[in-house]
């Protein structure tokens, strides 16, 4: 035991790497009260294999569940200003930041990516709840810009996975502002004639409820996510009465014409694959899995997207 | 006058007591109480200004929800002429929190919509408190796509503490209707032209203020959040909203500065409440000169300046 292994090693682990867990782990079902076996639920993409429960999953594992053999490429997104309206609460905002960094092994609530699934070419925006609660600050909407403006250079459809309790407060206005341009990313999209997919994971409320998540061509949940604009104490302070059983929650909302579909994680890749295609105007997809594309993926500044830069721009 | 703020307690003290003396003096002929009282009115207009000269932010907050403030009816009973109402969404109900419809500024044929709260208590709940439901929402975009039709365009009032939260708003989609409203804002080839009188409310007011041109009235307020709301998330007591209202920069000179309102429309002394007819004649002035500064635009022009105006927000942050 020294220095190196006692501090250096932890911050550089906590920089640099995602939490890594280790594999003889046991994870309590927090809905049947399973003991689950660490590697076994991330297997199963965090979704309880006894009650199917499904728990929050970061977005790197999302992704790597995701992409044909995990492999994508991260789409970069411009940075904002640093605390812009210099937000003091009881902590100070980069001080909540730095907290969050730290907790989740990334820069800010919402990571792009881009990549095949089933050998469909798709660009991926994912927010992590565990950032902030996902909230919606400048850098979200310029993740959520930059996402659909990479899928429009690349011709390819937007799939958008949502969750977060709503906007930054620590960004005031600002995190409000998003709202608008985020629906400015979706109307690009949608003139380019490309499909916009949103898929609600738990919860998603508040103002993305009210922008980006909401606007999609078709629009999925995860069982049992919540889903709402007001949440459920906000109203049930407001009405002063009970609310009924499964309010708000995914499947709820598609009794109430708010949703396509309710999908399970496990069989949602499938399900996007077979929907993008047929809305892409593609072959139907091959059935099974199918191995890591041999062809690593386009890196952002490949040469060979020179000739559609010109014709998207 | 009868309604002061907790702030403007002083100020209410002199008044009365100029009323008062006055009052007497009209019951004893004898006494001459006119020196007297215009003393105690220079001191009080002395205290208005001292109290306004540098309201903090949740004074203002308090200003904005100031129940005697002109509200949207006013300002289209005053500002606007054959104003006819066109109400419901085509789907489930109107909702009258959010008002609407044809009328002429300046004789020019326009759409105009706002949120009205209401003047009494049996108007503040036909109105809900000027919190709109869906329908609200819906109508409002029914109402821009018709402008956009007839190559109308569009002037929004907005002056709401937030869309409703209710348990029927959710169930008819509160989310999506704002989300909808957002992007018919952004979508017609029209000029918007949209003035934040009161209260801006969050969501519920994005879906209306996602304009060419946003103007704010001097003690106008604009937020993501309550004051009071932030402070029981943030603070953990919702009594912190005094530091919340500071933090969150919801006045409108914070918000002229971050690039989310184009201008400020000055108040008279005292606030809007002190003089209706003065307030309205200058938002009157605002809008006109608004719209006639995207007169010559074409439909794509104020699309893209609309959507180039909020991707552009924020790239600077506070240059404080």
């Amino acid at each position: 035991m020294n220095w190196i292994t006692n501090y250096v090693r932890p911050r550089i682990n906590s920089i640099f790497s995602r939490r890594e867990v280790p594999d003889n782990l046991w994870t309590k079902c927090d809905e049947c009260g399973t003991m689950l076996f660490h590697r076994e639920l991330k297997g199963n993409q965090n979704v309880c294999t006894q009650c199917d429960h499904h728990m929050s999953i970061s977005p790197r594992d999302r992704f790597e569940a995701l992409f044909d053999g995990g492999v994508f490429v991260e789409v970069e997104v411009p940075e904002p200003v640093a605390d812009p309206l210099q937000f003091r609460d009881q902590k100070k905002y980069p001080e909540r930041m730095k907290a969050a960094q730290k907790k989740t092994g990334e820069k800010e609530a919402m990571l792009v990516a881009e990549g095949d699934i089933g050998r469909t070419p798709i660009v991926v925006a994912c927010q992590d709840f565990s950032f902030m609660g996902g909230s919606m600050g400048m850098y979200v909407g310029n993740a959520i810009i930059a996402a659909a403006e990479r899928a429009i250079k690349l011709k390819r459809p937007l799939v958008l996975f949502s969750a977060a309790g709503g906007a930054r407060m620590q960004e005031g206005i600002l995190s409000l502002m998003q709202m608008p341009r985020t629906t400015v990313a979706v109307q690009m999209l949608k003139e380019a004639g490309l499909p916009y997919i949103v898929v609600l994971t738990h919860p998603t409320t508040g103002g993305v409820t009210a922008s980006y998540a909401m606007l999609g061509d078709v629009q999925i949940s995860e069982p049992n996510a919540l889903i709402c604009f007001a949440g459920p104490r906000v109203i049930q302070q407001t009405i002063g009465e009970k609310l009924p059983e499964g309010f708000q929650r995914a499947e709820y909302l598609l009794d109430h014409g708010m949703l396509d579909r309710v999908t399970k994680r496990t069989e949602l890749k499938g399900e996007l694959v077979s929907i993008i295609r047929m809305l892409m105007g593609m072959s139907p997809a091959v059935a099974g899995d199918l191995p890591a594309p041999e062809v690593t993926v386009d890196s952002p500044e490949a040469p060979e997207n020179e000739s559609q830069d010109a014709k998207s721009d | 006058m009868t309604n002061y703020l907790d702030f403007e307690k002083p100020l209410a003290e002199i008044e009365g007591k100029a009323e008062e003396l006055r009052a007497l003096a009209q019951q004893n002929e004898e006494m001459d109480v006119a020196d007297e009282a215009a003393a105690l009115d220079r001191k009080a207009s002395e205290l208005l200004e001292e109290l306004y000269k540098e309201l903090t932010p949740w004074r203002k907050c308090q200003v904005a929800r100031h129940p005697e403030r002109p509200h949207c009816r006013d300002y289209i009973n005053e500002l606007f002429t054959d104003y006819t109402p066109l109400a419901g969404d085509r789907n489930f109900a109107d909702d009258i929190a959010v008002m609407g419809g044809l009328a002429r500024f300046n004789d020019k044929p326009v759409v105009v919509i706002g949120q009205e709260k209401g003047h009494d208590t049996k108007s503040r709940i036909s109105h809900n408190f000027g919190m709109a439901r869906p329908e609200g929402y819906r109508k409002a975009v029914r109402l821009m796509e018709m402008a956009d039709r007839f190559g109308l365009p569009v002037v929004t009032l907005v002056d709401t503490a937030g869309a409703y939260p209710g348990k029927g708003a959710e169930e008819r989609g509160q989310s999506e209707a704002i989300a909808r409203s957002t992007e018919m804002c952004l979508q017609i080839g029209v000029p918007l032209v949209s003035v934040i009188i009161g209260e801006g409310g969050s969501g519920g007011a994005v879906a209306f203020a996602t304009a060419n041109r946003v103007a704010m009235l001097e003690h106008s307020v604009y937020s993501v959040i309550s004051p009071e709301g932030c402070a029981s998330i943030l603070w953990k007591d919702s009594t912190k909203m005094r530091e919340a209202a500071e933090a969150l920069r919801v006045t409108a000179q914070d918000l002229e500065l971050l690039g989310v309102a184009d201008r400020v429309i000055s108040e008279p002394m005292g606030g809007a409440h002190r003089d209706r007819q003065a307030t309205m004649q200058s938002v009157g002035s605002a809008i006109g000169s608004m719209l006639s500064e995207l007169e010559e635009m074409s439909k794509a022009d104020l699309v893209a300046n609309r959507r180039q105006k909020f991707l552009n927000i924020g790239s600077k942050g506070l240059a404080a």
